[in-house]
């Protein structure tokens, strides 16, 4: 009896979840480049008119580069990006298994720089880090977004979905109440995208320079008001694990340009 | 809808009479004054003076301050960049009461939980507040009146709306 009545009432909660991640149909997704006007999809589509070029550019001098003290530049082991990076970004955050922990394309950077090449990370949103992730993930552009089914990913990815639809900060909003469930409409002069992750590190002409996810998230945390995480927390890995797999398999556009 | 009887008077904290000539922040920084629900509404003003529909207009038309505007449009041709998350503000003050309109301000979520309107008058459940905030309230008892007294006086329906303006009666 008692068995039955808990068998209907996960029956019950199973039918409430929607379908899909985020609630939002197939045919519905789609990538904030959707929701810009028709000059700036231009400035981002147009190589030579995108600021963030900039960055990717200063990333390939990077990967060329071998440190100073012996060891490899990124292209002594991995050779031509445009062959050995494609894809990449595609399936970030991974799983590193060396340190049994989920972790996204510039944690995976600064680890290759410590493990191989015997040099300090890069700092977070520092312009180095920024450009060589640029780079790689540039080399990814066009290809659909498409998360590792790791198993060993999962208990992040779901800490990341309740990251996601958890209230917070002073104004008690979460990135579900905008991104999932008013997408499309506006908050004051900004129109609300879906919040799919397919460009970064990206040009936002709101800050004059290219950026992280992180950021871009520390960004709408403090808009709710609450204490962002610090740069590098799994909270971000997380939530980074849930995004990708909530934005798949739309197109990879790094470095993507937004307002 | 379950509404919390008044012998549950809702003290979402201790009292503290704010001294008149307290500053904003000073005032925000004090001990939430109790509040009292009686069924969808709080009858009874946070202050002892009354709010200043002046001061009122001037937080609700604040992006930084009431915020107001950034989810509900409202009857303010001249500003620009309205949102539209939440209803339209245009004839708030004919469609509830003053009481109605302070509980839905001080904490919508105890009418519905799953409101998206800030608690502007209560600490409860909150998460990862940032340092600057923590503790304090969104507005401070004196706003919250202000802001209730302005927003009582707007009756007039959108122009063109013939429909008679109905209040909804307490559950």
């Amino acid at each position: 009896m008692i068995r039955s009545a808990v068998l209907v009432l996960a029956g019950l909660i199973l039918a409430a979840e929607p379908a899909f991640p985020g609630g939002i149909a197939p045919s519905d997704k789609r990538s904030g480049l959707a929701e810009m006007g028709p000059e700036l999809q231009a400035m981002q589509r147009d190589d030579t008119a995108h600021p963030g070029m900039l960055w990717v550019q200063d990333g390939a001098d990077l990967w060329a580069r071998a440190p100073t003290g012996g060891a490899p530049a990124c292209s002594g082991c991995h050779g031509e990006a445009r062959a050995s990076m494609r894809g990449v970004a595609a399936r970030y955050p991974a799983w590193d298994a060396r340190n049994g922990r989920p972790i996204d394309l510039q944690d995976r950077i600064n680890l290759c720089r410590r493990t191989h090449q015997h040099v300090e990370p890069l700092a977070y949103e520092s312009a180095d880090l920024l450009g060589l992730t640029a780079f790689v993930a540039t080399q990814s552009r066009g290809m659909p977004i498409a998360p590792p089914e790791d198993p060993r990913l999962a208990p992040a990815r779901r800490e990341g979905r309740a990251l996601f639809e958890a209230r917070m900060g002073q104004l008690g909003l979460s990135c579900a109440i905008c991104h999932d469930d008013h997408w499309g409409r506006h908050l004051g002069a900004a129109a609300i995208p879906q919040g799919h992750p397919t460009g970064y590190p990206l040009y936002r002409l709101e800050w004059q320079g290219m950026g992280s996810l992180q950021r871009r998230l520390r960004n709408c945390m403090s808009g709710m008001r609450a204490e962002p995480y610090p740069f590098g927390a799994p909270d971000y890995i997380a939530l980074e694990l849930y995004l990708a797999e909530r934005a798949a398999p739309l197109p990879v556009e790094t470095p993507a340009l937004r307002p | 809808m379950r509404v919390r009887r008044p012998a549950a008077l809702r003290l979402l904290a201790l009292a503290s009479a704010a001294a008149a000539s307290a500053t904003r922040a000073e005032e925000i920084a004090l001990p939430l004054r109790p509040v009292a629900v009686v069924g969808d509404a709080i009858p009874a003003s946070l202050t002892e003076e009354a709010g200043d529909p002046a001061r009122g207009r001037a937080i609700v038309l604040d992006r930084t301050r009431g915020l107001c505007l950034l989810c509900h449009p409202g009857p303010f041709p001249e500003e620009r960049f309205q949102g539209n998350l939440a209803p339209d503000l245009t004839g708030v003050g004919a469609r509830l009461s003053e009481g109605q309109l302070r509980l839905r301000i001080v904490d919508g979520r105890l009418l519905n939980p799953q409101t998206i309107m800030p608690s502007y008058y209560s600490l409860a459940g909150r998460l990862r507040v940032a340092a600057a905030w923590q503790g304090r309230p969104i507005l401070a008892a004196r706003e919250i009146e202000d802001v209730v007294t302005f927003l009582t006086g707007l009756r007039d329906p959108a122009p063109g709306d013939r429909t008679a303006p109905v209040m909804r009666p307490a559950p």
